[in-house]
């Protein structure tokens, strides 16, 4: 049994977290967080250049060709560093669907651009409020137009080609490749409570759409890629936790009180011992993920979710202790507390919300249940 | 990132289960496997003697004790073998659980602290099987700060250089039919708390040894007290100086904490089998979104102690150490069990606080509504595991301690100030 990473992933993960302990600071992500721009450029460019944005996809696409554990170390180094880049939508998501179900040709376009970091790409399929449903989708295609707005899209403002889910003549649900860059077009980034990762609203009037996989088939592709982008999702959420855990803890053995750290104090010490078992746990689940990503099993939807749930919690729970460890000095804007607080819960209802992957969990555990009973 | 074994390891897996197949009392295999808390689940015969009978084939084969040296009737494994075994073993394991405290801990403490003649002596029939041991730490005054314990020993004033025992023990697990105890007592109470033990075994069918079961509050009695009135220990029975007692109790607890790989039981496999049963109005409960948001939360829980054990299992397979992960198993364990249980039965509705052979799953959910409590106190409480993890995985002071530097029969004993 062999439920860890190897050698030299470990390697490349400290090449990783060298790389971003230089090019993501607190200050670089404070720059965005209070700047104009969207995201950090130089950043993703340099990730671009260390072929870390292709390391899942193929060489003959322009990627480094590696696999999706290499995928899950660099996302667990950007979950740890917040790093203000969209690498969610157009890595774990777009580049995914079009290696799901793009053509030769759509392959061709978009992937080298993506792990170039020339293109960046971004999934849209909420209309607002609400779970994101088949139901809830009426954005439409007639003759190769696509009329709807989606929001909130992550990275929607920024990005050069959308994935949309929309209803096809015959009303099926499909997904579609939208180039932002052409006519039909508006879009205007939202204010959010994490504007270190952009959000837009995606105006679409008769807007160039063309067919990503079959049509009809746009929720079982759609379904099939959010289950392995929850997997990245959830190494990225599994880095924040364990980042605020360290935080919290060198804070308590630094800052004195009553005259002695407050580490000492059980009050602290066991808020800390339930971070480290929350981030515990969802390190255990993630890795259970990442077999199922990489190994093609048939348990991956059970693992993602399992995953997803997991992180999500353990994100959630650390981030908020991190502040109430750090007592009124956490609720400063001078301290980073706040950046993973805001991380924390951003990422939590992006690619659905806690309460859907709890859902998807537990009715993929009845499905397997009742097939393994019959 | 794989479950697959080894070369060596599935060569070794092959041999276990082949032997298994062969040697275990396949007879009881479904009463094991119906085991629920506090027994072995035997019923058909005395399920102690069925224990002492697994453990003696398994010492004649060589696979008792796959963790001592071979000189004291151990296998002498490497630590993925006894994972290979145990997961090869499984519902059989539950047979000697008897031999539990004697294997993993008693043991353990003889071997580094008795001399040769009694090592020789006495860890080939525990081994065995043939004599039980238990552990006589905890006091009612004393549980999770052991070192203030009150049980005195003094010297007899015979000149025999004997021990004279006098006080009591409690939540002692097998007291009643173990052959040997592991004892620690108080030898000087005028040195601080932790510098006046001294650490001991002895025959438990001692004159003066009273074994007295405990009413636990969920109506079973698996734990007992044990009353020393002046029972005589020889010099020869000490383990350590006088005075170290202390330290030689730490080589006990830290083996407590190597069990790896175990993967503690939240009981979701049955609250999920319930949820796939039970309707909430005319529509099966797990359909319902605040089950299944119960659900979700607990099979994470599950299945992060099941892969925070392989993580461990990984780790010994590549001839490493595992890291302090598993310290997080009985605190997430005993907690959600007893969370799983208030769930279930709340779903019961009304009928929740019925508890007859009716209720759902023979009132299980009811039984382990009543055990949890005691898991999240046994063997470490929920406080003390995280102290541990704070302090030892995450590098926190010690909280201060009041009566380090006082002599014990200065420490006060009550909380209520005297007028």
């Amino acid at each position: 049994m062999n439920l860890d990473f190897s050698d030299e992933q470990k390697q490349l993960r400290d090449q990783v977290r060298r790389f971003l302990s230089e090019k993501c600071t607190s200050a670089h992500v404070r720059a965005i967080l209070e700047g104009p721009e969207s995201y950090d450029k130089a950043l993703y460019k340099g990730l671009a250049d260390l072929g870390l944005l292709g390391a899942a996809i193929p060489e003959e696409y322009g990627g480094s060709g590696l696999t999706h554990l290499e995928l899950c170390v660099i996302a667990e180094e950007l979950g740890r560093a917040i790093a203000p880049v969209p690498v969610s939508s157009s890595i774990y998501l777009v580049a995914e669907f079009l290696l799901l179900a793009g053509t030769r040709k759509q392959k061709e376009t978009w992937l080298p651009q993506l792990a170039s970091g020339e293109a960046i790409g971004a999934f849209a399929s909420s209309e607002g409020q609400g779970r994101t449903t088949p139901a809830s989708v009426t954005a439409s295609v007639k003759g190769g137009k696509l009329t709807g707005t989606k929001w909130p899209a992550t990275d929607g403002d920024v990005a050069n080609v959308a994935v949309v889910t929309a209803r096809d003549e015959k009303g099926a649900l499909s997904l579609y490749l939208v180039d932002l860059s052409g006519a039909g077009v508006r879009r205007e980034t939202l204010e959010t409570i994490d504007p270190t990762r952009s959000q837009a609203r995606l105006v679409f009037d008769g807007a160039a759409a063309e067919l990503l996989g079959a049509k009809g088939d746009g929720w079982h592709i759609a379904s099939q890629v959010l289950d392995r982008a929850a997997v990245l999702m959830a190494f990225e959420q599994l880095g924040g936790a364990d980042r605020a855990l360290e935080m919290a803890r060198d804070y308590a053995l630094e800052r004195m009180a009553f005259g002695r750290p407050i580490g000492s104090f059980q009050a602290i010490k066991h808020i800390l011992a339930d971070m480290y078992v929350s981030a515990t746990l969802a390190r255990s689940n993630c890795y259970y993920g990442a077999w199922a990503l990489v190994s093609g099993a048939a348990e991956l939807p059970v693992a993602a979710a399992t995953a997803r749930v997991s992180s999500t919690t353990a994100f959630q729970h650390c981030a908020k202790n991190n502040i109430q460890v750090h007592g009124g000095m956490g609720f400063t804007w001078a301290f980073d507390c706040h950046l993973f607080y805001r991380r924390s819960n951003a990422l939590a209802v992006s690619l659905g919300s806690l309460s859907t992957w709890e859902t998807h969990l537990i009715e993929r555990m009845s499905a397997g249940n009742a097939e393994s009973a019959a | 990132m794989d479950f697959e074994d080894t070369a060596e390891e599935a060569a070794f897996r092959t041999q276990v289960r082949a032997w298994i197949d062969a040697n275990a009392p396949k007879h009881l295999e479904e009463e094991l496997k119906r085991a629920s808390f506090g027994s072995n689940g035997v019923v058909s015969e005395d399920p102690i003697a069925a224990g002492k009978a697994w453990q003696k084939k398994k010492a004649e084969s060589g696979w008792a004790c796959l963790h001592w040296p071979k000189e004291y009737g151990g296998g002498a494994r490497t630590p993925i073998e006894r994972v290979i075994w145990g997961q090869e073993e499984g519902p059989y394991a539950a047979l000697t659980g008897v031999f539990t405290i004697g294997h993993g801990m008693c043991g353990p403490t003889v071997m580094a602290w008795a001399g040769d003649e009694h090592k020789r002596k006495l860890l080939p029939p525990l081994a065995s099987g043939e004599h039980i041991w238990c552990q006589l730490f905890s006091e009612p005054a004393s549980g999770s700060d052991l070192a203030g314990l009150r049980t005195r020993a003094v010297k007899a004033d015979d000149g025999s250089g004997d021990w004279i025992i006098n006080g009591q023990k409690i939540w002692t697990s097998g007291a009643q039919y173990s052959d040997w105890g592991l004892l620690i007592t108080r030898t000087n109470p005028d040195v601080p708390k932790h510098k006046g033990l001294t650490m001991f075994f002895l025959d438990m069918k001692s004159p003066g040894v009273e074994v007295r079961p405990i009413k636990q509050a969920n109506g079973q009695s698996s734990f007992n007290e044990v009353y020393f009135t002046e029972v005589r220990i020889p010099d020869s029975q000490r383990l350590g100086d006088v005075g170290q007692g202390w330290e030689v109790s730490l080589t006990t607890l830290m083996n407590e904490r190597l069990s790896i790989g175990s993967g503690m039981s939240t009981g979701f496999p049955d609250l999920f089998r319930y949820c796939m049963e039970a309707e909430i109005d005319g529509r099966p409960a797990v359909e319902d979104s605040a089950v299944r948001s119960k659900l979700a939360q607990l099979a994470v829980k599950q299945s992060g102690l099941k892969y925070t054990g392989m993580r461990a299992i990984s780790a010994l397979s590549k001839g490493e150490t595992p890291g302090p992960e598993n310290s997080i198993g009985k605190l997430v364990a005993g907690a959600a069990m007893q969370d799983l249980a208030i769930f279930a039965l709340d779903l019961q509705g009304e009928a929740g606080a019925v508890w007859d052979e009716d209720s759902p799953q023979q009132g299980r959910f009811q039984a382990m509504l009543m055990r949890s409590p005691a898991t999240r106190i046994e063997g470490g409480s929920d406080e003390i595991l995280r102290n541990i993890i704070g302090e030892r995985v995450l590098g926190l002071p010690g909280d201060i301690r009041v009566d380090k530097d006082v002599a014990f029969k200065d420490i006060p004993t009550s909380g209520r100030k005297k007028k």
